[in-house]
């Protein structure tokens, strides 16, 4: 059975339809709202289930398959703009990926959220979320997935700042939202540059859309400034809008905020859905990006510039950025999410380097371990009683064996632990891919550091800071002692009364993280070397299984390379922190060696202080510029308007008093007195009016004897 | 001949005067027979002897002696307190005046007043019943039905409000007024027609005061 | 004898009429003044057919006729009003009936 392309909107309509149920259902009915919600995202589920096998069965033809659905929305001129949505490969992958994903997170929500007044709330705002990102992934139209994407910014904001009474957590609302407006303002611009030269916003719409050969060529074939193509400026601009959107650097300030919302809302953003939206945006618009233009985009010789160029070295320096930034932190949710702006810097490379798949199959398998993770994270606070701090954690492997599990294999897929689980495997990809890459080996010729210093050597470092970081961070929270209890007379009494133990959640939350654990694992063999089904798939090839390919050069290489650098980030880790037990008052192992740069790294290289002191600070100055001319210019002259119209008023006022009404009564009197002298004439005597009579009679006989003699 | 008229006209003219101008209302009612008769005499000296004599019976016969009636009883015979003329007399006599200077400024200025007088015509009363029966015969009914709607009109205005008053004279009195008029427009002259109908028309308000005089005496 | 002897008396006839209707106090004389002018106007007509090239037409004695006729009904009319209103005011002074007034 499969889901015909026409009813493809269920899939988002759904959920919306929830959302705007529940958001009419009062605050009680707390069983209704998450019974609502979950049996959408089931049922969404499931129609996905069908749209995915159902291109499945397509995806042997030759050439790439998109089925669409397009429809006329507005006439502009004598144009129909078109909206519609699409179905193909990588469309269905993130359709299966994010209804799941989601459904376990809407369920874990259940327990993690049983406590909150504002229970039907967060299911409306959560629903909305994955209806929005739905839209995103089924657009066929770039304003349509620019509108989605609007909605899903929108959702994230409500849901990082759920908790608005916090401050903290109301600035990290604003903070995203207003970072993520910073990119897609841009985004437009590049939505609106892409109209003017195409004339479609439609992706695929049987040859006339904007990612079909035809618009393609023209647009590499059409210089603009630079000597770049066309497509490649509008390819930057729509990529600086996934810039924001994934958290890259300079604008993934807004993510480790974002750590304030609810621990499922930071799984759904993190993991499943908004940061990879930028990726998903990149791979769909990725015949734009890859669109080489030729001898027109000669930057230097040799090298065709593309957008993706741009998209690789970003991803691969956000990669390395943030996984540095991550070894310091000490909040779990921090560690994480530095982690997964340095993962998404991974797809981001991926998809620069090797193509859609290599970057979706990253996507996919991140999705669900770091789903994974962040769920964990979300289990191991809510036993810690609301402790965010991995110094105030440690022991949680003896009072929370579950999670301990579930999250030791999200840890081990996130380093990229080999053979077994799917991090490695995509991980794996992409070092291979931008080992091969061209770009990887441009500055080569010219200096040392460019040996040194290519996306794929800043992929290799990042996937050691990976391993690194997430033993460090296990070491922390599961091994050595509880260390909560030193300061048990500070926290635990506003915690639960009574034991304040760790505890074990509820098996509405570890049944999804032992759900995820499974395909953290299960999903790597779907894109290994071997049998590189997902790639394929993506791609529109039948896969092929060979185990042969495990043994070529560069695939031997890099396996060996990650096997070799995930092993010594662990041992590194281990060595640092895993030996003897960790006392909470002393400082971090790494910060006793080098405190410079850890202090350094703690403070996350100070971008927030620059920015700060530059982007703030100036912004600040020019609204007070703003301010001081709102107040002495633009307010004296709204005083001075007003008060001329204040004076006129008067004026009109005096005029209306002194001339009008007192003319309209003086007309009125005059009117009256009139009547009152007409009356007399009505004085209701018969003879005064027979005289009256008389004297016309007369006056008509003049008239008339004069009359006739003038003519 | 122009003695004649200039006799009947002064005759007119003095008798008219007399009847708009005297003290006693009785005196003005004679007054204006006389004036009334004065204009038969004439129409009988325009050689319309028809009309004359219809000017006799309706005018002195009927509406006379209806207007002495009604001097009667309105007890306008007493002489008044205060002035007979309204306090703006001069002001009705100078309109009257303007009116008679315009209309003989007009007589005097029109070629028509200036004709000869023809040849005697001898218009008979056959030859004028004739014309009312056959071309003036919408005319006559007309005329009839506005006499009946007078009379009855009439007699209606002048009823007693008071309902206890006079019920069975009303009955009466109607029931002679239906048969008076009804003779109407049978009657094959006109003047007759008109005299049976002022006739009635005259005896409706001697009707009925009289009961009411006749209590009121009683009640003295 | 000329025409305009009768219009002129007969003007004057209309004059006295109009006059005493104009200053009299009694209703009764208003509608006697009336009276005087409605024959004045018949002494007209009378005049004009006996003045007219062809007196044998006789429609100026039959528009007569009619006018008596007409005349008398007012006057019945007239009168049964004046009564009322004496029955209902008890005068005929006309200054006194105005309650018609504006």
């Amino acid at each position: 059975m499969y889901l015909d392309i026409k009813y493809l909107w269920l899939i988002p309509a759904l959920p919306l339809l929830a959302a705007g149920l529940i958001a009419v259902t009062r605050q009680p009915h707390r069983r209704f709202a998450a019974a609502l919600a979950i049996g959408a995202m089931a049922i969404s589920f499931i129609l996905a289930c069908f749209a995915f096998a159902g291109t499945l069965g397509r995806s042997s033809a030759a050439t790439s398959f998109h089925e669409t659905w397009n429809f006329n929305w507005f006439q502009i001129g004598e144009n129909w703009f078109r909206l519609g949505w699409v179905l193909d490969p990588l469309a269905a992958v993130m359709l299966v990926m994010v209804t799941f994903v989601s459904l376990l997170i809407f369920i874990y929500s259940v327990g993690y959220m049983a406590h909150d007044e504002n229970f039907t709330r967060f299911f409306c705002f959560l629903s909305l979320f994955a209806a929005a990102m739905l839209g995103v992934v089924i657009a066929n139209n770039l304003l349509l997935l620019f509108m989605c994407w609007e909605l899903v910014g929108l959702a994230s904001y409500l849901l990082i700042g759920f908790w608005y009474q916090k401050p903290s957590a109301a600035a990290a609302a604003k903070k995203a939202f207003i970072t993520t407006r910073i990119g897609d303002v841009v985004f437009f611009l590049g939505i609106l540059w892409l109209y003017s030269q195409a004339g479609t916003l439609l992706f695929y719409d049987g040859g006339s859309g904007c990612l079909e050969q035809n618009a393609l060529n023209e647009l590499a074939t059409r210089a603009t400034i630079a000597g770049l193509a066309v497509s490649t400026g509008i390819g930057l601009l729509i990529f600086c809008g996934a810039i924001g959107k994934s958290g890259q650097v300079p604008l993934h300030v807004w993510l480790p905020d974002a750590m304030e919302g609810p621990t499922p809302v930071s799984a759904l953003i993190h993991a499943a859905t908004m940061v990879a939206a930028g990726v998903f945006l990149v791979a769909r618009v990725y015949p734009l990006m890859s669109a080489n233009g030729g001898e027109v985009s000669n930057w230097s010789p040799g090298i065709h510039v593309s957008a993706l160029t741009v998209v690789a070295w970003v991803g691969a320096i956000t990669a390395v950025f943030a996984a540095c930034i991550a070894v310091a932190q000490t909040d779990i949710k921090r560690i994480l999410a530095y982690s997964t702006v340095s993962q998404l810097g991974f797809m981001m490379l991926g998809l620069g380097v090797g193509g859609i798949a290599v970057g979706m199959f990253h996507l996919i398998t991140h999705a669900f371990f770091k789903a994974l993770l962040f769920l964990g994270a979300g289990s191991v606070i809510h036993g810690c009683h609301e402790e965010q701090d991995i110094r105030r954690m440690g022991g949680l492997k003896k009072y929370m064996p579950v999670t301990f599990a579930t999250y030791a294999i999200g840890m081990m897929a996130l380093s990229g632990v080999p053979l077994f689980f799917s991090g490695f495997w995509s991980k794996d990809g992409i070092l291979e891919k931008a080992h091969e890459w061209s770009g990887s080996h441009w500055p080569a010729t010219s200096s040392v550091l460019g040996v040194l210093f290519t996306p794929f050597h800043l992929g290799v470092f990042a996937a050691l800071l990976t391993a690194f970081y997430m033993t460090r961070q296990v070491c922390y929270v599961f091994l050595g002692n509880y260390r909560a209890n030193g300061h048990a007379s500070a926290h635990a009494g506003e915690a639960h009364a009574g034991s304040n133990e760790p505890h074990e959640s509820p098996r509405v939350m570890t049944w999804p993280l032992i759900i995820l654990a499974a395909f953290a694992i299960l999903l790597g063999f779907l894109g290994t070397p071997v049998w590189p089904w997902f790639q394929s798939y993506l791609n529109g090839i039948a896969p092929d299984f060979e185990f042969g390919r495990l043994f070529e050069g560069p695939v031997l290489f890099t396996l060996a390379l990650s096997t070799f650098i995930v092993t010594a980030g662990v041992m590194l880790a281990w060595w640092l922190y895993g030996q003897k037990p960790i006392q909470s008052d002393e400082p971090d192992p790494l910060e006793r060696i080098r405190p410079e740069i850890f202090g350094l790294l703690r403070r996350k290289f100070f971008i927030d202080e620059v920015y700060e002191v530059t982007v703030i600070r100036f912004n600040a100055w020019w609204a007070r510029v703003c301010d001081g001319l709102d107040f002495w210019f633009w307010n004296g002259l709204v005083h001075a308007i007003g008060y001329l119209v204040v004076g006129l008023a008067w004026i009109d006022q005096v005029f209306d008093q002194f001339v009008i009404n007192l003319g309209f009564d003086e007309g009125c009197k005059g009117a009256a007195r009139g009547g009152k002298l007409l009356s007399r004439l009505q004085n209701g005597r018969v003879q005064d009016y027979l005289r009256v009579i008389g004297v016309a009679l007369a006056v008509l006989v003049l008239v008339l004897i004069w009359g006739c003699r003038a003519s | 001949m122009q003695a004649a008229f200039a006799i009947i006209a002064a005759l007119t003219l003095v008798s008219a005067i007399a009847a708009m101008s005297l003290r006693n209302l009785v005196h003005c009612a004679l007054c204006l027979a006389v004036a009334f008769a004065g204009l038969a005499a004439m129409y009988l000296q325009l050689d319309a002897q028809f009309v004359g004599f219809a000017q006799v019976l309706v005018y002195i016969g009927a509406v006379a002696i209806l207007v002495v009636f009604a001097i009667l009883l309105t007890r306008s015979g007493q002489p008044v307190p205060h002035s007979v003329v309204s306090r703006s007399w001069i002001a009705g006599v100078a309109i009257a005046v303007l009116v008679f200077c315009v209309l003989t400024r007009v007589i005097l200025s029109s070629s028509v007043s200036q004709r000869s007088l023809p040849a005697k015509p001898s218009p008979t009363v056959r030859e004028i019943g004739n014309q009312l029966m056959t071309w003036y015969v919408l005319p006559l009914q007309v005329i009839g039905l506005l006499l009946t709607a007078a009379t009855i009109g009439a007699v209606i205005i002048a009823m007693n409000e008071r309902k206890s008053a006079g019920g069975d004279h009303r009955v009466t009195a109607d029931q002679g007024h239906g048969h008076g008029h009804l003779a109407a427009p049978t009657g094959l002259n006109e003047g007759n027609a008109t005299s049976i109908a002022s006739e009635t028309g005259s005896e409706s308000p001697a009707h009925y005061p009289q009961p009411e005089r006749e209590r009121e005496v009683l009640a003295k | 004898m000329p025409l305009h002897y009768y219009l002129i008396f007969s003007a004057l006839l209309f004059a006295v009429g109009l006059a005493g209707a104009l200053t009299r106090r009694n209703a009764i004389l208003v509608l006697v003044g009336i009276e005087l002018m409605l024959n004045a106007a018949n002494l007209n007509f009378i005049a004009f057919w006996r003045y007219s090239p062809d007196p044998n037409a006789i429609q100026g004695i039959l528009f007569v006729i009619f006018s008596i006729a007409i005349a008398a009904a007012e006057a019945a009319v007239g009168l049964a009003l004046i009564i009322s209103i004496y029955r209902h005011y008890k005068t005929t002074n006309l200054e006194k009936m105005d309650s018609l007034k504006g």
